[in-house]
């Protein structure tokens, strides 16, 4: 039914509201943000990977003229042992808080010490200098296995490993062990004809939005704290600054301003308490910027992993185990998303016997964030790859394989959740069938490659108002922050409702005490779900316009109703009025109207994509570049394609990157040696083709007009894919990332 | 703190004053004394490109000029680019072809075409990959960006 409709805004591609603004330069981003008063804060940062401070003297820094204030872990409220609800699970509150300044030990090079509050930038800096700290310094561990080992360095001395409810006795550097387990793998395995099992290594690699992290805080002296900063959600600052300042959220007001790019990694919060501290101590706003080092560096990237995959099919095609081992590194503090890359890695397949078993691993790097389809990635370039060559030795087409075991509504996931309607089918289907894939790629060094993806989604809540205005338009506040167009796809969805056009609706982003709780700009649900608000919304300023408009009649409710932006009265009486016109006599109808719509949906629906990529591998130089690019996804239903296909296109290039260049370099002391872009190269316009994007459109039952998220799994297949093709090109197969020059010419046995 | 020296340029077509410390860049300048935050600091190394002005006819990262450096100099930047009742044709293309998703790298990119399509009208694709490759942006994977710049190019 969802699939056949006629809508008059959706599936448009209105210019979107923020547009002008950003094309102008006016919009305000976090760091446009002034005051006046404004002091500029900075923080020193560890320069060791590993140590235990011994001593902070702040008193030079202090005489320095121009410094007005000096902050570290002494001035954050004592965290003791408590744990943390942040509506993502619990966190422990030492953990968060000596993430933001380090108390008595420093975990990674970068790690926030002290900040310094001072009238500019320059002597801010100057003053981080004269901060004299004293380091114990200790061994590093840097990589997952090693840091697995019983002999390792240990990061934290109370953290013990917790395996499937268990807690161990010993510390440990694994700070959890998870399993999921479906039918019997051993008899599976024992069904195939053939199983191929590889090992494989990703690095870590940084979200690279192009924004650095900034916060602005005051304090009014009657103890209400404001934030003025770029973040995938206002209200999750709120909470986190709460929870560590011990401060109650009522006197936290958080303002988003404009945001430039998150893809996860704008949630956590780094300076925004740093900031509130300076401010407390000042008395005056202070803005804290970061440089681009302190982004690579002190910010979370997604961690760098080792898989083992496993999976045996028969001579026919059909896959009958899968395994996976899947060890994530969490940085300095336990949270990786090793748990995610577990749900995602078989959900593309139906496969009866599959066991997954996923580390969450210390090691001395920052912390890891979330990074778009946070830990799928790192597990579908395993997965991906083995299906390839189980087609490959059994001579089947590699989408025919897919096709062949191809997850459908119904099919239960490794991890437990059966899937509703889902598109996996029908996004293989259009890979199959799309130019790309038939046209010939014969020539030498050329290869092809395809890989499949899935993300499952989230909901959480979101709120909507509509306040509607007497010349027919509405303004609509909503609380998500606007990283890729959402204040157009969440007032289509509205517009859609009441019968209006895109350009009627005003939407409006706004700080934390002027709309309802919303969760983060995360996890593919902005569109999904606080679209899914602003639609209720407009469906109460529905109800509300039939009351008026059957009071202007005088007839009963029951006998209004509304199509096409007309109100009309049925049975006897024939009246007719826009919803323009309506407006227009709300204050003698009753006054003015205000719809609000909460919503904290359970149905988001996850998302599958298949990609189709050409490379061409130089010989000489080992140097892939990509020839053609095809991503096909089911978006359920894509509210405003252009921006659906910016989504695609851009989650591509970021797995593009991953694939090719992107990696944290580290020396042995654990020293980042490229932060900075220039050597943590991400892809420039000069390294691709255009990327065509293939909406797929499989209606989510979930969600009125059938939305699915959609920004996050076009960044699952690329690696993949990518790998698959250099193998179709000189026969030899990748298994670690990023697939340098130079890893490709060992490769190829070259050097 | 260092003595503030005392510099005139054009800017976007007016002449403006300002005092500026010798070490503060052309973007700092721009943003922290003249309020114009339309050029972003992304890197402030030269290598991502959201700051990106026109310094006397030539594209320049506004992060590795000095604000002294511009004395008798003429800067075009973001702001100066619409006219008070339209959008200039680049602006335009971006919106028509959704060119942006979060805008931080926007009016970087908006500087960068206007350099290139001032001196080249009509540019191939491989033109405009070649010229825009010192903008990153993070976000559209540049697809709807370069169809923007083309067709910006062809309504001229």
């Amino acid at each position: 039914m969802l699939e056949n409709k006629d809508y008059k805004v959706i599936g448009t591609r209105p210019i979107r509201h923020d547009g002008v603004d950003k094309v102008t330069g006016r919009a305000l981003y976090g760091a446009d943000f002034q005051a006046a008063g404004l002091l500029h804060g900075r923080v020193l940062r560890s320069p060791h990977a590993h140590a235990r401070i011994t001593s902070i003297d702040t008193s030079r820094a202090e005489a320095l003229p121009g410094v007005k204030g000096v902050v570290t872990a002494k001035d954050l409220p004592d965290a003791g042992d408590k744990v943390a609800d942040l509506g993502e699970g619990a966190v422990n509150l030492k953990h968060l808080c000596d993430n933001i300044l380090a108390s008595d030990k420093v975990l990674y090079k970068g790690h926030a010490v002290a900040a310094v509050a001072a009238t500019n930038p320059h002597i801010a800096e100057e003053a981080c200098t004269l901060i004299d700290v004293e380091y114990e310094v200790l061994p590093p561990v840097l990589e997952v296995r090693q840091a697995m080992e019983p002999d390792a360095p240990l990061l934290h001395e109370h953290l013990k490993t917790t395996s499937l409810g268990e807690t161990a006795d010993e510390p440990s550097n694994v700070a959890s062990h998870i399993q999921h387990k479906l039918g019997d793998p051993e008899k599976g395995f024992a069904e195939a004809d053939v199983i191929i099992e590889r090992e494989f290594v990703t690095g870590t690699v940084h979200q690279g939005y192009i924004e650095p992290h900034n916060a602005t805080a005051h304090y009014n002296q009657d103890g209400q704290l404001t934030i003025w900063c770029s973040t995938q959600g206002a209200f999750t600052v709120r909470e986190q600054v709460a929870e560590i300042l011990q401060y109650p959220i009522s006197k936290i007001k958080v303002v988003p301003m404009e945001i430039g790019g998150g893809f996860g990694g704008k949630i956590s919060v780094y300076i925004k308490p740093v900031a509130a501290l300076l401010a407390k101590k000042t008395g005056k706003p202070v803005k804290v910027l970061m440089n681009r080092a302190d982004v690579f560096e002190g910010t979370g990237p997604t961690p760098a992993s080792f898989i083992r995959v496993k999976m045996g099919a028969t001579n026919d095609g059909k896959i009958t185990a899968a395994e996976a081992y899947l060890a994530f590194e969490a940085g300095a503090y336990p949270g990786s998303p090793v748990g995610p890359g577990a749900m995602c890695i078989f959900a593309p397949y139906n496969i009866e016997n599959v066991i997954i078993d996923g580390y969450d691993v210390v090691v001395n790097k920052p912390k890891t964030a979330p990074y778009r389809a946070p830990g799928a990635p790192n597990a579908a370039f395993g997965s991906e790859t083995v299906v390839d060559e189980i087609a490959e030795k059994l001579g089947i087409d590699p989408l025919e394989i897919r096709l062949l075991n191809a997850a459908k509504e119904g099919d239960r996931r490794a991890d437990g959740p059966v899937h509703p309607r889902i598109g996996c089918i029908e996004t293989v289907e259009a890979a199959k069938a799309h130019p790309h894939y038939t046209a010939p790629n014969g020539k030498k060094h050329h290869g092809r490659g395809v890989a499949s993806g899935y993300w499952f989604n989230i909901g959480l809540e979101s709120s909507v108002t509509i306040n509607v205005n007497s010349d027919g338009t509405i303004n609509l506040i909503e609380g998500s922050t606007d990283i890729g167009g959402t204040r157009a796809s969440i007032a289509m969805q509205a517009a859609e409702v009441l019968g209006i056009s895109a350009e009627s609706v005003n939407p409006s982003v706004v700080d934390t005490e002027s709309v309802g709780y919303t969760a983060v700009t995360g996890g593919s649900r902005t569109t999904y779900a606080t679209g899914y608000a602003a639609y209720e919304a407009a469906q109460d300023v529905k109800r509300q316009m039939i009351v008026r408009a059957a009071k202007l009649w005088e007839v009963d409710e029951a006998n209004v109703q509304f199509a096409d932006g007309e109100f009309s009265s049925i049975n006897g009486k024939e009246e007719q009025i826009s919803f323009r016109d309506l407006c227009a006599r709300l204050g003698e109808t009753g006054g003015p109207i205000v719809g609000s719509g909460t919503v904290n949906p359970g149905g988001a629906g996850g998302a599958y994509a298949t990609h189709v990529v050409d490379v061409a591998v130089d010989e000489e130089t080992g140097k892939v570049d990509i020839l053609r690019y095809t991503a096909v996804q089911d978006a359920g239903k894509a509210i405003h394609p252009s921006y659906v296909e910016g989504q695609i296109q851009g989650g591509a290039v970021q797995g593009i990157g991953w694939a090719l260049n992107e990696e944290y370099i580290y020396n042995a002391e654990g020293e980042m040696t490229n932060a900075s872009f220039l050597d943590y190269r991400m892809p420039t316009c000069l390294d691709l083709p255009m990327i065509d994007a293939v909406i797929v459109e499989v209606p989510n039952p979930g969600h009125p007009y059938g939305v699915r998220g959609v920004g996050e799994v076009p960044i699952v297949p690329p690696m993949a894919a990518i790998a698959n093709a250099i193998y179709d090109a000189i026969g030899v197969r990748m298994t670690e990332l990023p697939m340098s020059p130079d890893r490709l010419l060992k490769a190829m046995g070259k050097i | 703190m260092a003595r503030r020296s005392h510099v005139q340029t054009t800017l976007n077509g007016e002449t403006v004053e300002f005092l500026c410390e010798p070490r503060q860049s052309l973007l700092e300048v721009l943003r922290d004394e003249l309020h114009l935050t339309g050029a972003k600091e992304g890197c402030n190394n030269g290598n991502c490109g959201a700051c990106s002005v026109i310094l006397d006819g030539r594209l320049v990262n506004s992060c590795l000029v000095l604000g002294v450096e511009t004395e008798g100099k003429s800067v075009e930047t973001i702001e100066g680019l619409a006219e008070p009742d339209k959008l200039h044709p680049i602006q335009d293309a971006f919106l028509e072809n959704a060119a942006l998703q979060c805008g931080i790298c926007t009016p970087g990119f908006i500087m960068s075409a206007k350099a290139l399509l001032d001196q080249n009208p009509n540019p191939t694709e491989h033109e405009v990959r070649y010229w825009l490759a010192g903008n990153l942006c993070r976000c559209t994977g540049y697809d709807k960006i370069v169809r923007a710049v083309l067709d910006a190019a062809a309504a001229k």
